[in-house]
């Protein structure tokens, strides 16, 4: 086993969870609108299978994927299993139910009555979407997506499992550090790693408060 | 000449039971009646707002609503202006381009920039085009709505205690030029109000509301 670069790692769980979070935003804000605004049956079981990866062991979440996406399930031709893709698409997973759960929330705030006025003044779901809703709850959004962020950065279990611990390719920060508890000189390396996460997610969890506040700030009305 | 109006609505909204027949070729209708009545809801019904009614809503050979056809217009085809009572002024958004928003106020989806500039005047609100809504007193935000609503160039205005919080002379000055202006654009209003003065300066017609249903007065 060859030993982790710091640095590679860094850059890699960086790729990663910004991966996470653009690629994954449409479907973030998608899954968000429909269960801020549907109505329709299965909405409270659609809101439980998102919250699943949150409680679910991730090293579990990691399993469930590697056996739909591994050479014996059914979408082995997408070659997802040990590649960055496979660690982008198990920190994107176990992230999800964060990043949903903002944009909901962020959504649910927004007063329905603004998307009504934008309807009777012509515009119709999709317009108001574009034009009302997401421009309104941006900044929680935003929010979400640093959150969510955050988390792909810590992932470890599900990527494991998914991406293996590929130098270069899968090693992020958290199976780096895994990789050099085992070896005599590893220490230095830790330290680094370590303190570059504490780094990141404080910056993180930071512009995560400052886009809550503006969130906050954007629906206010002084005294309306 | 004038096109008529006909609501025959029924809708449950908690414990009551809401019939709202009206037929009118009045220009200008208002609307009173004790709060919680379903003065609100009517416009909203009229607006397109509400979808669990049944019954019918047409203007002149408009069809909005027929339930028994299951025929449903969204508000977005309707042309019916709504300014609700609090204004909903878009926060995000500057007064300009919030009167402007309609993308019915001109061609290719812009505000007609001379329209909107005497609209703000007319309004008295050219000082506040750069403002955001949250710096506006609640009487501005009213004008700012009711602007936003006659750009988009509606054929029904639905208007919910527009002038609740404007000082009296701005009110009294506001009555005539909003009703000549509407008949001069062939803009129909239903007017829901508490202000005696406001029906009387306004309306051809008054209805009010009593245990869910609409009567003439």
């Amino acid at each position: 086993m060859n030993t982790p670069d710091p640095i590679s790692a860094i850059r890699l769980s960086l790729q990663v969870g910004l991966w996470c979070t653009v690629l994954g935003a449409p479907l973030a804000i998608g899954l968000g609108f429909v269960l801020a605004r549907g109505r329709f049956a299965g909405r409270t079981l659609l809101g439980a299978i998102l919250t699943a990866p949150l409680v679910l062991p991730p090293v579990v979440t990691g399993l469930l994927l590697l056996r739909a996406l591994g050479r014996a399930g059914p979408f082995a031709e997408l070659g997802i299993p040990f590649s960055l893709a496979g660690a982008v698409l198990a920190a994107f997973i176990v992230g999800l139910p964060l990043y949903v759960m903002a944009v909901r929330n962020a959504m649910e705030r927004v007063d329905r009555r603004y998307e009504e006025v934008s309807f009777t003044l012509g515009d119709d779901r999709w317009r108001t979407f574009l034009r009302v809703t997401l421009p309104l709850a941006g900044p929680g959004i935003a929010a979400g997506a640093l959150l969510a962020f955050a988390r792909a950065l810590g992932e470890f279990g599900a990527t494991a499992i998914l991406a293996g611990n590929i130098e270069g390719e899968t090693r992020t920060i958290a199976l780096a550090v895994y990789t050099l508890l085992e070896s005599p000189d590893g220490e230095p390396g830790i330290s680094l790693l370590a303190w570059a996460s504490i780094g990141i997610s404080a910056a993180a969890i930071a512009g995560h408060e400052i886009f809550n506040r503006w969130q906050r700030r954007r629906l206010e009305l002084s005294d309306g | 000449m004038a096109e008529l109006l006909k609501v025959d609505a029924r809708m449950r909204r908690g414990a009551l039971e809401l019939h709202l027949a009206l037929e009118t070729e009045a220009p200008i209708v208002s609307i009173i009646g004790p709060s919680g009545a379903g003065k609100s809801t009517c416009l909203r019904i009229l607006a397109g707002l509400e979808r669990e009614v049944e019954g019918e809503v047409q203007l002149g050979e408009t069809r909005w609503l027929s339930s028994a056809e299951r025929l449903f217009v969204p508000p977005w085809e309707r042309r019916v202006g709504w300014v609700p009572q609090d204004s909903l002024l878009f926060p995000h958004r500057s007064v300009r381009s919030n009167l402007g928003w309609s993308r019915r106020s001109g061609p290719g989806g812009r505000a007609d920039p001379d329209e909107l500039l005497e609209m703000a005047r007319w309004l008295g609100l050219e000082a506040l085009l750069d403002r955001r809504p949250r710096h506006l007193s609640g009487g501005e935000r009213q004008r700012v709505a009711l602007g936003r609503a006659l750009l988009s160039h509606p054929r029904l205005l639905c208007l919910d205690e527009p002038f609740a919080a404007l000082d009296p002379e701005l009110r009294a000055r506001l009555r005539p030029e909003l009703r000549a202006r509407c008949l001069e654009r062939g803009c129909r209003i239903v007017l829901v109000t508490h202000d005696r003065a406001d029906i009387a300066a306004l309306a051809d017609e008054g209805w009010q509301i009593r245990r869910g249903r609409l009567q003439r007065h």
